[in-house]
């Protein structure tokens, strides 16, 4: 046991080590899009607790990103507070949200809890769009880059918000395998694999589902505030279902259920949609065509495939 | 002791169990049986409060565990195994163990206990669990059972479709938790299987309680077993 955890331990070190060196070893086009993968993994990973490994398919994780984006972008660019406080204020707004849906959304399931968090969502794309005074509905609005700076640090300058990425990735990845190897992350596999027999073991799922929920809101809700200030765009499209079916995508790629797997789907679709589209205007179709590999031939995902077939071990 | 008074209860509308009474005492092994839809898995069920009782009651040392939420029973101290074993198949053996051990913040101490019972599962610790034989998932099911160190444990059909040598392990651990006080009530068809573990026989026809009769009163040929059980 002992010996599989320190394995996989190294195997994600060794990533965030990769990360690390792709700032001097990549071109300069490279790091701002893997900046912003790492942050869409941050928001995939979240999306993975609650769907890979508690089995909560949600469509409405766009709601949690988009209220730390808000609650962040909001707080620099219109309220004046300090990034440090919008920064918290987003991470816990996306928990806060994700708690109270789940209160209400978990009283349902399967079909059920995706129609009500879908609902849940959309409301909140409505709100924003309703609030346009505040919020700017669609058009959205930008983040000055005198109020993108945290502690001296600019974090519209491109090395600064590589490494700010990669840091929130780093404590967001090790966080989420210390949770998924731990009791509690235990109990949540249980309540995927079996919600009956887990009660029947003592377990309350309504309360492991409510905290897995919870714990992906603030996932996510630690990837909006993030996108707010490292890339300075705040936009009601980030509300959208596009950006519900996002990680559930990247994390299907990927492998649901793993820990890497969420980032390792983020990346390649992401390179595949800007390869792709520098070869023709339908590079949704190339998408497709990919998920459709993948569906037929690893329908677990790249790293649940990698599991299935040899690397047991993996987290 | 458990103590089982007038339970009814069922699914919806139908009930199923009718003015059920019933008690398993410490030591001693219960055997439930009857035809096919007689209430067996049933009462199991409700007694791990899965299916409302609509009238009964249902005590442990002196605690009422028919008006408890599901998940509160088994903090009580009583393990279920239920038919077809239901373990979480991706999770490995150990893994399995220690979620049996969190229910009632079990430790070290009870995990070797458990394991001793079962050596084979301490071979297998880091496999999954859905890749053990038949037998060997019974036996992860009824330690992980046994990690609640349960005062009543309940088994729906534990020898169904085991080899002989397998059925021989589960009824020697059976016969071993006789010693340490665990009540045990065992949903079983086998004859065989009932007349060398049973204390005592409760017999359902219909939700009913039809008869309860002393393991030492029969024998194969005994007339309740063609009555209630059709063999």
């Amino acid at each position: 046991m002992t010996r599989f955890l320190d394995r996989s331990l190294i195997l994600h070190l060794a990533v965030i080590a990769a990360l690390f060196a792709a700032q001097y070893l990549l071109p300069s086009y490279h790091h701002t899009n893997i900046a912003r993968i790492m942050v869409l993994a941050v928001f995939a990973m979240g999306y993975n607790i609650a769907f890979g490994y508690t089995g909560l398919l949600s469509l409405g994780h766009a709601l949690f990103f988009a209220a730390g984006l808000y609650a962040t972008g909001l707080g620099v660019e219109q309220w004046g507070l300090p990034t440090g406080i919008a920064l918290i204020g987003g991470l816990a707004a996306g928990g806060a949200v994700a708690v109270a849906t789940g209160l209400l959304a978990l009283r349902t399931g399967g079909v059920s809890f995706m129609i009500v968090t879908l609902m849940f969502a959309q409301a909140g794309y409505l709100t924003i769009l309703y609030f346009g005074a505040v919020t700017r509905g669609d058009e959205g609005f930008v983040i000055s880059t005198a109020a993108r700076s945290l502690g001296g640090l600019v974090l519209s300058d491109s090395t600064t918000r590589y490494f700010m990425a990669l840091a929130l990735f780093a404590v967001a990845m090790l966080a989420k395998l210390a949770l998924v190897r731990s009791p509690t992350g235990r109990v949540l596999v249980a309540l995927r694999e079996n919600e009956e027999r887990s009660r029947m073991l003592g377990f309350d799922p309504f309360r492991y589902k409510l905290l897995a929920l919870g714990i992906s809101g603030l996932y996510a809700g630690a990837a909006g505030a993030a996108y707010a200030v490292l890339f300075g765009y705040v936009g009601a499209t980030f509300a959208s279902i596009q950006y519900s079916i996002l990680p559930l995508l990247y994390v299907l790629l990927g492998g649901a259920g793993t820990v890497l797997g969420p980032f390792l789907g983020a990346l390649v679709m992401f390179y595949l949609i800007d390869i792709s589209s520098g070869y023709t205007t339908a590079h949704l179709a190339v998408v497709g065509l990919a998920l459709l590999i993948l569906v037929l031939f690893a329908p677990k995902g790249i790293l649940g495939a990698l599991r299935e077939r040899g690397l047991k071990w993996l987290p | 002791m458990l103590e089982i008074s007038d339970l009814s209860g069922g699914y919806g509308a139908v009930e199923v169990l009718r003015g059920v009474t019933l008690t398993a005492r410490g030591g001693e092994v219960t055997c439930v049986m009857g035809r096919n839809g007689a209430g067996k898995t049933t009462m199991l069920r409700a007694i791990m409060g899965q299916v409302r009782a609509s009238a009964g009651t249902i005590r442990l040392k002196g605690t009422e565990l028919q008006s408890l939420p599901a998940h509160e029973v088994p903090r009580h101290g009583i393990g279920y195994v239920p038919q077809g074993r239901r373990l979480f198949s991706d999770l490995t053996v150990a893994e399995n163990i220690t979620i049996g051990l969190m229910t009632r913040n079990h430790g070290a101490a009870t995990r070797d206990k458990v394991l001793d019972l079962f050596p084979r599962l301490r071979e297998r610790l880091d496999q999954r669990a859905g890749t053990l034989s038949g037998g060997e998932q019974q036996m992860l099911a009824i330690a992980r059972a046994l990690c609640l160190e349960p005062a009543v444990l309940l088994l729906d059909e534990p020898t169904e479709g085991l080899q002989p040598s397998m059925i021989a392990a589960i009824r020697d651990t059976v016969m071993l938790l006789k010693t340490t006080g665990v009540a045990t009530i065992l949903v079983e068809q086998r004859v065989d299987a009932v007349l060398s573990m049973a204390d005592q026989v409760a017999f359902l026809q219909n939700g009913i309680l039809a008869e309860t009769c002393a393991a030492a009163a029969l024998t194969p040929a005994s007339p309740q077993f063609q009555t209630y059980v059709g063999v």
